[in-house]
C-alpha cells in the first residue's frame, strides 16, 4: 500500500468547526482498518494540535500522511509563535484567554497530551513568524 | 453494560439517542476538555456539565461510550445537532457527577 495524503485548512477562532480535520482523519483511519488504539492516539494528538491552531494561531494548515507503518502529521501556522517551548510543554501551563477557558479549553494539557499520545513530536517555532509541529504515530 | 441499561439503572433522561447498544467499560468525571481528552479511556461513560459542541468532539475522538450531563446542565443547540449527526448518546440527570459515578461503579 502506498501512502495516503490528506490536507486540511483550519480556520482561526471558529470553535464550532474545531475538530473537523481530526474527525475526518479518524473516519479515514477507521475505514482503512487501523487498530482502534492507534486511531485513538492519533486523533487525540491531532485534535489537541488542531485546537491550538484555532485558539492561538488564527488557524493554519494540517498535512497528514498515512502509511502502513506510521502516521505523520505536520501542522503549520503563521501565528505568534511559542516563546518558550519547554515551558509550554509543562502540564497546567496555559496562555489561553478567558473566553476559551469558559468553553472548557485552556487546561494546559494540550501539548502534554500530544507528547503522551505520539511516538515522536517536534516543534519549530519562531516568535512573530509561526510554528510548525511534526507528529508521528507508529502503527504497531 | 450497555448505554441502554445505564439509562434504566440510573434513571437518566435521553437528550440524544446515539448508540444505545454501545458497551460501557468505565467512567470518567471532568469538565476540562483537554484533561478529559488525555485521560478518559475508550468506552468510558463521561460525566460532565460541559454541553458545548467541543464536548461532542472530545467524546468522539476519545471514544467515550456516552456523555451524561450532570445536575441538569444544558446541551447547546449546535452540540445537539453534532451529537445526532455523529451518533453520540447524550443523557442527563439532576444528580451530580459524584453520585452518578458512584452508582455506575456499583454496576460495573
Amino acid at each position: 500500500m502506498s501512502s495516503l495524503k490528506l490536507h486540511f485548512n483550519v480556520p482561526g477562532d471558529d470553535f464550532t468547526r474545531a475538530g473537523e480535520a481530526s474527525g475526518s482523519v479518524k473516519k479515514t483511519l477507521k475505514d482503512l482498518g487501523f487498530n482502534p488504539e492507534v486511531v485513538r492516539k492519533t486523533v487525540i494528538a491531532l485534535y489537541e494540535a488542531e485546537i491550538n491552531l484555532v485558539i492561538h494561531a488564527g488557524g493554519g494548515e494540517i498535512d497528514v500522511e498515512i502509511s502502513p507503518q506510521c502516521i505523520d502529521m505536520v501542522l503549520t501556522d503563521k501565528g505568534p509563535g511559542i516563546p518558550d517551548v519547554e515551558l509550554a510543554m509543562k502540564e497546567g501551563y496555559s496562555t489561553a484567554p478567558d473566553n476559551v477557558r469558559s468553553l472548557g479549553f485552556g487546561a494546559g494539557m494540550g501539548l502534554p497530551n500530544i507528547k503522551k499520545y505520539t511516538d515522536d513530536m517536534k516543534i519549530d517555532s519562531v516568535v512573530g513568524e509561526g510554528t510548525t509541529m511534526y507528529l508521528k504515530v507508529f502503527t504497531n | 453494560m450497555t448505554v441502554k441499561t445505564l439509562i434504566e439503572k440510573l434513571n437518566l433522561k435521553v437528550i440524544v439517542e446515539g448508540d444505545m447498544d454501545r458497551e460501557i467499560t468505565g467512567g470518567y468525571c471532568g469538565d476540562l476538555l483537554s484533561w478529559v481528552m488525555g485521560r478518559a479511556q475508550s468506552g468510558d461513560c463521561w460525566f460532565t456539565v460541559m454541553g458545548n459542541i467541543n464536548a461532542i468532539g472530545v467524546c468522539v475522538l476519545a471514544d467515550c461510550s456516552c456523555i451524561v450531563l450532570c445536575e441538569n446542565a444544558t446541551l447547546d443547540d449546535n452540540a445537539k445537532e453534532r451529537a445526532e449527526m455523529q451518533g453520540v448518546a447524550i443523557l442527563s440527570s439532576e444528580e451530580n457527577s459524584y453520585t452518578l459515578a458512584t452508582k455506575l461503579g456499583n454496576l460495573l
